[in-house]
């Protein structure tokens, strides 16, 4: 057993983007029916190292046995014939096509012809093996998060896959479905299959994984065996390379209701029509609000930060109505929203670091008078927040979609908080940022409430959410079906919610 | 005489030939994710490759290949430029046909120095289907034409076949919908993109050919007159899919041939123009009543570069 050839093996890999050297000679070995966690914070080189494994990127240096056999992978197509499977953040199937023709695609075919009768077979003892299923019909844009993975996975078996990467799987999933992947995951590992876990999520990389390797600056700083010695902190650690900062809840004061929103409908989704949504939020409390994203929660933030006006309800702020609400109007009226879509939704990508700072404010004193805008002031704003926030690089001339996420995301933060708002919606955060990048954001949250904003706070991730809310609300199909204090919720309960298990406010009260 | 009768549907088929040779090109590359705006240029310049190579062997054949071939070369350098260079396909596309038509006629001048009677050929002879060309009304108006338009005919189920059919056309039909997706299964999208390019520029060259070798016998500067773009609209209309798009392909022709017997017949006291304009703005009123709920490819138009996602 100990002399068995490991099905994986990366040795010496080194990759460098111009001066940047995303992989300086990292090694990985995967066995037989192994799950190895890939940790690491944001730009320490995972996704290159797997990318040069899956033939997206080529090293420069190294070389890359399976089964000890020295390959060489110069596209995606020799790796899934090297049985090289990759589940992507970011699912990549055609949304218009049907989950079998998303099987089908790449596959050779018997005669020419695409062969439908095997594919289904195939899918079948999948279905049976591993308990993935997916009715081979549906389109793929009617897929939800969780099942889209699903299809990725199922895949990758399609094509006999004897390496698994899963690139940050359980991002999307409620808890629920995380347990199914997990299920899964054991079905396979018994069955040989040598499986890469990359996730930031600690607490899933110890449930999962039977050896964790860790990265920083492109290097492999540790590899140890998963057992009771390993913690979260000591992952965290080897991560930061220094003991993390965690932000945690202080009790504070809670004040008068500053949001209130009064019978807002959202469009219907799923069979039922949605039942009217009130919340309110007091002055400096954070309410979560968690769900599975689809069921409404960037609808409900819209329609409350006046983007997309809802069929019917009401916002005030203060105990003010808000009578024709636009983005503009409650900017006035003092709500801040950060939306999840930073590029697509909070900046303008090609346009500087600078000028996105006063997007919304470039017509107001001190960036215009008298219909002029005034660059100086502008410019000295933008430093001003660049050497608060610590965005990087330094440059206010940077164009917005040149900058890491993280960056990005401290920079529609500082932007947001720089006008000090009475209240704030804040949809999903720190996806995507690296442990250091959220310790930031969650103080940053933490000292706005603490100056007495209201936040609403949407978040996938529950583990944040029951980190800084004070109350939590789940909303499913476009619905909120429960809302309850924090200290009265636990994961399981609001995982139920997020499945919508529980059926309505009153029936869980 | 009457305006409609089985010469006029008979008329509507032959000139909807060459609209559909071209709508199916066009449905090919836009499929694949590239708007090809050079069509207009490759169907002008198979037209004359056809003619010329015709009326030099005096095989109309030949012709035939001829022009295929230099619609499918037109179409490798459209690829090069769309597909390897990733220059914006629309400006790209206008600027091959508009290269190509200044070519076609600077070719055409030294190919044909004599003016006067503008050169002509024995064009194809129709040929009935035995038996088909027998059955009432749809045998003279459906099975008495040219081989060309048999082979057309075969090419809509053949199109329709092998895209929904074999690997080749679920990979085609992908590259086009989230060439990514596809990359990420194994198919490699600039491949696929440039060999659809390749077959359109080869259908549009056939289409232009059609035109004068087997419609009109003759080249003319304005031979092809705007079909090219017309075939855009078609493709809309027939929602980029290939029966669709042969009924799409079916009516126009119909409203071609039906200005053209109004031309003819003096019935309607009107400036031969109105009549001419008719195909142009019935396309527009069909991209007006059907145009506006269809959704093309999600890809079309966007270039792919592994590089970047």
């Amino acid at each position: 057993m100990s002399e068995e050839v490991p099905v994986l093996v990366l040795s010496g890999i080194t990759k460098t983007f111009g001066n940047v050297i995303a992989n300086n000679a990292v090694t990985l070995e995967v066995r037989r029916g192994e799950i190895v966690g890939l940790l690491g914070e944001n730009g320490a080189g995972k996704t290159t190292l797997m990318n040069v494994l899956f033939g997206l990127y080529r090293a420069d240096e190294g070389t890359i046995l399976v089964e000890g056999k020295q390959i060489h992978v110069t596209s995606t197509a020799d790796a899934i014939s090297l049985g090289i499977g990759m589940v992507q953040q970011h699912s990549h199937a055609v949304e218009r096509h049907t989950v079998l023709d998303n099987l089908l695609l790449g596959l050779p075919g018997s005669n020419g012809l695409l062969d439908k009768t095997s594919a289904l077979q195939r899918l079948k003892e999948i279905g049976d093996a591993y308990g993935l299923r997916l009715d081979p019909a549906r389109p793929v844009h009617t897929l939800a998060v969780g099942e889209r993975q699903r299809l990725d996975i199922i895949r990758a078996l399609f094509r006999r896959a004897r390496v698994l990467i899963l690139d940050e799987p359980t991002s999307v999933l409620t808890p629920q479905e995380v347990e199914g992947l997990f299920s899964a995951l054991r079905a396979l590992k018994a069955d040989g299959v040598g499986i890469i876990f990359i996730s930031h999520k600690l607490n899933e990389v110890r449930a999962i994984t039977d050896r964790v390797v860790v990265m920083r600056r492109g290097e492999v700083v540790a590899g140890v065996d998963n057992d009771d010695t390993v913690t979260n902190l000591s992952l965290a650690t080897m991560m930061c390379g220094h003991e993390p900062e965690r932000v945690v809840r202080v009790p504070h004061q809670i004040g008068d209701p500053r949001l209130v929103a009064r019978g807002i409908e959202l469009d219907s989704h799923g069979s039922q029509s949605p039942l009217p949504i009130n919340l309110t939020i007091h002055s400096g409390e954070i309410l979560g609000i968690a769900g599975v994203s689809g069921n409404g929660q960037v609808a409900l933030a819209e329609a409350i930060a006046g983007v997309k006006l809802p069929r019917h309800g009401s916002v005030s702020i203060d105990g003010v109505s808000i009578d024709n609400p636009s983005p503009a109007v409650m900017q006035k009226a003092g709500l801040a929203f950060i939306p999840e879509d930073r590029i697509g939704a909070g900046f303008v990508g090609p346009m500087a670091l600078k000028d996105n700072m006063v997007l919304s404010r470039f017509s107001d004193a001190p960036f215009s008078r008298k219909g002029w805008i005034n660059w100086k002031n502008i410019l000295d704003f933008a430093n001003m927040q660049i050497a608060e926030y610590d965005i990087r690089p330094p440059d206010p001339r940077m164009p917005v979609g040149l900058m890491s996420g993280g960056n990005q995301q401290k920079a529609i933060v500082a932007r947001e908080l720089a006008f000090e708002p009475r209240v704030l919606i804040i949809a999903q955060p720190t996806r995507g940022l690296d442990v250091s990048a959220i310790a930031f954001v969650h103080r940053s949250l933490m000292r706005l409430r603490d100056s007495g904003c209201a936040i609403m706070l949407i978040s996938d991730d529950l583990d944040e959410i029951f980190q800084l809310s004070d109350r939590v609300a789940v909303m499913y199909e476009n619905s909120v079906v429960w809302e309850t204090p924090i200290e009265t919720a636990t994961v399981s309960t609001v995982g139920l919610a997020m499945n919508g298990s529980l059926p309505t406010q009153d029936a869980a009260a | 005489m009457n305006i409609i009768d089985i010469g006029f549907f008979a008329a509507a088929v032959r000139l909807a030939i060459p609209l559909l040779l071209g709508t199916l090109s066009e449905l090919t590359s836009e499929r694949s994710g590239t708007l090809n705006l050079g069509i207009e240029g490759m169907m002008l310049a198979g037209a004359l490759a056809g003619f010329s190579t015709a009326a030099a062997t005096g095989s109309l054949w030949l012709g035939v290949l001829a022009a295929i071939a230099t619609g499918a070369a037109i179409g490798a350098i459209m690829a090069v430029l769309v597909l390897i260079l990733r220059l914006d396909q629309t400006v790209t596309g206008l600027g091959v046909s508009m290269t190509a038509t200044g070519l076609v006629f600077y070719s055409y001048r030294l190919a044909f120095t004599e003016t006067g009677t503008p050169p002509s050929i024995t064009p194809f002879s129709t040929i009935a289907i035995p038996y088909l060309s027998e059955i009432p009304f749809l045998g003279p108006v459906f099975f008495n034409q040219y081989a060309l338009t048999y082979i057309a005919y075969l090419m809509v189920p053949a199109l329709a076949f092998f895209l929904y059919r074999t690997p080749a056309g679920l990979a085609l039909r992908s590259v086009g919908e989230n060439p990514q997706a596809a990359a990420a299964a194994g198919v490699n999208p600039i491949r696929v993109r440039f060999l659809a390019l390749l077959f359109a520029g080869a259908l549009a060259g056939l289409a232009g050919a059609y035109l004068n070798l087997a419609a009109f016998g003759s080249f003319t500067f304005g031979i092809v007159a705007g079909r090219g773009w017309i075939c855009l609209a078609l493709v809309v209309l027939g929602r980029w899919n290939p029966f669709a798009c042969a009924a799409a392909a079916l009516l126009f022709g119909a409203v071609d041939a039906f200005q053209l017997r109004l031309q003819t017949s003096g019935s309607v006291d009107l400036p031969y123009q109105l009549f001419l304009a008719l195909p142009y703005a019935a396309t527009l009123v069909a991209m007006i009543f059907n145009g506006r709920r269809t959704a093309g490819p999600a890809a079309l138009m966007q270039p792919y570069d592994a590089e970047r996602r």
